[in-house]
């Protein structure tokens, strides 16, 4: 059976999926019923000083009959006094030791109330720091949060004060609103920072309540934007996570995050380049029994494909990620749709002919329309395949060009003329 | 026992509606659209029940389909709309019936109004019937401007929605306030006149522009054997008719036998259990892969404990007390697709009540006096639905001819608004020609 012990910077836990910092980490009572319901590791609800919230604080973004695709909320970081925290942090520390704790931190961007408050956290038994420049909202507007993760070089000024007296290993998390996730990552880098975790929330405005003119979520009657995460985000951390794993300057291990939900979703991240995955969302919405849906999948894909370690996971394919300059341009692909598992709704023809390169030939034979796709002309951009309501009935195959790869960027140094 | 007026449609829940609505593909030129004879847009009036706009989704319907309450009762989805849904390969089509009646009933309950009458044009045309083809005939008409004056025999609007289809199935409700829409858009009405009868026929195409035919079909023809005018022997429509209004003041008795398998047949035998029948039995002379009923009719008949009988054919109805107290029947058999009585195996079957439902006859002797050709009957049309007639035109039962198409509410619906666009060119043509 492969072994999904999961190392991150030094940070150790039996399995590579974390809690990340949000309400189901926000007591020692859910973390311990996380831990019992099998997760590997937690981070903490943001410790600081304690904030008060507003009510409502979280909106959901449905599509169809899906509840939930993605969620945003304006809550902050913990609103109960760091004591209390502690304490629980040690209960749940005694009473799990093999899992990882890792306690989130914001301060005021000062060295003095960062080395308190980084040292009181370490008279307890934890494994990590995650210093969150991230958050989006409310602490943001009183210099922290993101208004620090936006600025590389306080960035890299906290993450040295934190890394002057931390004992254990520092993880900071970065927004993604901001521009190049590279450079805030070398900052972290830069400051001595062991690891990076991302994403944090994005900004956002979950929408608007038609019939009240409210804005949603809404605060009597006003709303500031919020944090949006869950499933819709993925792709915008997968990229993220890759950019910094490919980036020689950041060359940091990372925690992925941003709409893990399935064991898929960890894989792809774990391909891409992150050590292991934090989950918020999809939590909120289930409840921690996922975790059981997690490992057991991971594990059967793992034993499956004979990979013996999380080592032998994580970036598989890193490298495959290059710029568009790099890719062949003599690859060729078409659509082929399989006629005995169409159910002729003409999904692929409207799309194709409206959207793309007209070249689904539609005829109705006895009331039921026929499909297929003029392959000559067919460019190959996947949209049928996606608009199809019916898995694997419209496929696309490999047509032999007879041409030696070459990218634009060999072709152009052939040539002078022409643009991409 | 189940009440006679216990509806067979089940509501859909709010979230049944979510999801179901969600589940449906938006085909592009839907096969579902294609199957509907009225030409429904189903995936743009189920996309709008997604999007939370009823009133967009009813008006959808409605316009396509001004029978659109009833046919969400009545129509055999499973051969049309729902029978073509692409998810019907994996057994599991979109409800299409049970959402356009979500989507027809909201409108039946908010009352807004969803069309208006066209400006008027100084036409006016005469309908000759108030049923399904007639209502919609009228309903286009109004749309057009056109000034409609809808002459019915009966008292009430709506045909046999109103008259001839079970209430189970559809209520009087429902197929009154589908006529009162036609009527709020401003058709005039003159209920309880038969023309031919009560104004000659002859005085419309004086008085009227055009004139549209759509008088269905009439009662169940004659069995054509002794005994048949015997007390508790029904004709099976007029014994529906009787139910659904209240009138039915006859004995039916435990042991009830309708003759006929076809959907009327399913209609009366249905009728008369829930009416408190014990035995309900039907007697056909074919069998059971030749019945007309559809196949998810006899399923609800033999849901509902109606018995089944193939292969006897009635030879009398013999008296006791003087009322109807057996029935003789022969064997029959099919050979080479013909059917044959065989001879020495004949029975006799105790009854209280005979109901006979072989069918609807023809208004033959009404349409002749109407000076329009008729073949067996049936009112002869030319594709934009104009009879041998100068400006008189004719929809519904009344031009269904069997082995073309079905005689159906929703074929009915179709015809009238074919009629409607035919006469509104007819019309205009004269006015061309007046000017
Ligand atoms: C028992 C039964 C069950 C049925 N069940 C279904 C079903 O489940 N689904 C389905 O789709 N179809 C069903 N049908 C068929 C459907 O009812 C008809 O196809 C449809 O009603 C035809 O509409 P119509 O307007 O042509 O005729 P009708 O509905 O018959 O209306 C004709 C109207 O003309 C009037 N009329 C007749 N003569 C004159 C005259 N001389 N002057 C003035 N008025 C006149 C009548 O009073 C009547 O109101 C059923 C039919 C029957 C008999
Ligand atoms: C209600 C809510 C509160 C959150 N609070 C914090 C927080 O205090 N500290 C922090 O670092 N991230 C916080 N996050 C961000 C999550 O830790 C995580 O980065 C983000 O939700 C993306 O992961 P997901 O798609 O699995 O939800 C919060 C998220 C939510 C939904
Ligand atoms: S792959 Fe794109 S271009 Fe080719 S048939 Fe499909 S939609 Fe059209």
């Amino acid at each position: 059976m492969a072994d999904l012990r999961s190392n991150l910077a030094g940070i150790v836990s039996p399995n590579p999926f974390w809690l990340a910092s949000a309400p189901p980490t926000n007591s020692g009572y859910q973390v311990m019923r996380a831990f019992e319901a099998g997760w590997g590791g937690v981070v903490w609800k943001t410790l600081g000083t304690p904030i008060t919230n507003v009510t409502s604080r979280f909106a959901g973004l449905n599509y169809k009959q899906n509840k939930m695709v993605a969620m945003n909320n304006i809550e902050l970081i913990t609103d109960r006094p760091l004591d209390e925290n502690l304490a629980e942090i040690r209960e749940c520390k005694r009473a799990f030791p093999d899992r990882a704790i890792v306690a989130s931190l914001m301060e005021v961007c000062e060295q003095k109330p960062w080395w308190e408050l980084v040292k009181r956290v370490q008279e307890e038994d934890i494994d990590g720091f995650e210093l969150n420049f991230g958050c989006p909202h409310g602490m943001s507007e009183r210099g922290m949060g993101a208004a620090v993760g936006q600025h590389p070089d306080l960035i890299e000024q906290v993450t040295a004060w934190v890394k002057e007296v931390a004992r254990v290993p520092v993880v900071v998390k970065l927004t993604p609103n901001i521009t190049d996730v590279r450079v805030p990552a070398r900052a972290a880098k830069s400051g001595g920072a062991d690891a990076v975790s991302m994403i944090n929330t994005i900004n956002s405005l979950m929408g608007v309540d038609i019939d009240t003119w409210n804005p949603i979520p809404h605060v009597d009657g006003k709303s500031s934007h919020g944090g949006y995460c869950g499933p819709a985000v993925k792709p915008i951390a997968l990229n993220m996570v890759n950019e910094c794993a490919r980036d020689p300057l950041v060359g940091l291990p990372i925690s992925g995050i941003g709409g893990v939900e399935f064991w898929q979703d960890a894989v792809e991240f774990f391909l891409l380049g992150a050590s292991n995955v934090q989950v918020c969302t999809a939590v909120m919405h289930h409840g921690f029994r996922i975790i059981d849906q997690l490992i057991d999948g991971l594990q059967n894909y793992m034993d499956e494909r004979k990979l013996a370690t999380m080592e032998s996971l994580i970036g598989g394919s890193r490298d495959r990620i290059t710029a568009w300059d790099n890719l062949n341009l003599n690859y060729k692909i078409v659509a082929e749709i399989d006629q005995e598992s169409c159910i002729h709704c003409s999904k692929c023809y409207i799309a194709c002919e409206d959207a793309a390169h007209q070249c689904i030939d539609r005829s109705v034979i006895g009331g039921v329309a026929q499909l297929r796709v003029d392959q000559a002309h067919c460019v190959g951009c996947n949209l049928c395949m996606m608009v199809c309501p019916v898995d694997e009935c419209i496929t696309m195959v490999q047509v032999d060009t007879g041409l030696p790869p070459e990218s634009w960027k060999e072709r152009s140094r052939k040539t002078t003329v022409g643009t991409p | 026992m189940t009440a006679l007026g216990d509806s067979i449609h089940k509501s859909l829940t709010e979230l049944e509606v979510k999801l179901e609505a969600n589940r449906c593909l938006y085909c592009y030129d839907a096969p579902c659209m294609n199957a509907c004879p009225t030409h429904i847009d189903v995936a743009s009036f189920i996309s709008k029940i997604a999007q939370g706009n009823i009133k967009g989704s009813a008006r959808d319907i409605l316009s396509a389909n001004p029978m659109g309450a009833s046919c969400a009762r009545v129509c055999p989805t499973d051969e049309l709309c729902e029978g073509a849904c692409v998810y019907r390969k994996d057994d599991s089509p979109i409800r299409i019936g049970d959402l356009q009646r979500f989507a027809v009933d909201w409108a039946m309950r908010s009352g807004d109004r969803l069309f208006e009458p066209g400006a008027p044009t100084g036409k006016h045309v005469a309908v000759v019937g108030g049923g399904p083809a007639g209502l919609s005939t009228a309903r286009d008409l109004r749309l057009k401007g056109h000034a409609v004056t809808i002459f019915d025999a009966h008292d009430e609007l709506g045909g046999l929605n109103t008259y001839g289809i079970v209430p189970f199935r559809l209520s009087t409700e429902v197929a009154l306030w589908e006529a009162q829409q036609v009527v709020e858009l401003g058709a005039e009405v003159r209920a309880g006149v038969r023309v031919g009868e009560d104004v000659p026929f002859e005085s419309l195409l004086d008085g009227f522009d055009a004139v549209v035919i759509a008088c269905g079909m009439g009662s169940v023809p004659r069995l054509g054997i002794d005994g048949e005018d015997l007390d508790g022997v029904w004709d099976a429509l007029d014994f529906i008719e009787r139910v659904k209004t209240g009138t039915f003041a006859g004995e039916l008795g435990d042991r009830v036998a309708v003759i006929g398998a076809g959907n009327t047949a399913i209609d009366a035998l249905t009728c008369a259990k829930r009416l408190g029948a014990e035995r309900v039995t039907a007697y056909y002379r074919r069998g059971e892969s030749q019945m007309s009923a559809y196949g998810f009719e006899y399923e609800f008949a033999k849901q509902e404990n109606i018995e089944f009988r193939f292969f006897c054919m009635p030879l009398r109805i013999l008296a006791r007390d003087g009322r109807a107290g057996a029935i003789e029947f022969a064997r029959t058999e099919l050979r080479q697709g013909a059917l044959r009585r065989v001879e020495g195996r004949e029975f006799v079957e105790p009854v209280t009540a005979v109901i006979r439902a072989i069918g609807q006859s023809r208004l033959e002797a009404t349409l002749n006096a109407f000076g329009v050709e008729t073949e067996s009957g049936v009112v002869r049309v030319d594709d934009d639905l104009a009879t041998t007639r100068r400006g008189v035109f004719a929809a519904g039962d009344c031009i269904y001819a069997k082995g073309t198409r079905e005689a159906m509410v929703v074929e009915a619906a179709e015809q009238g608004k074919l009629a409607a666009r035919s006469v509104d060119a007819y019309v205009n043509a004269e006015r061309r020609n007046d000017g």
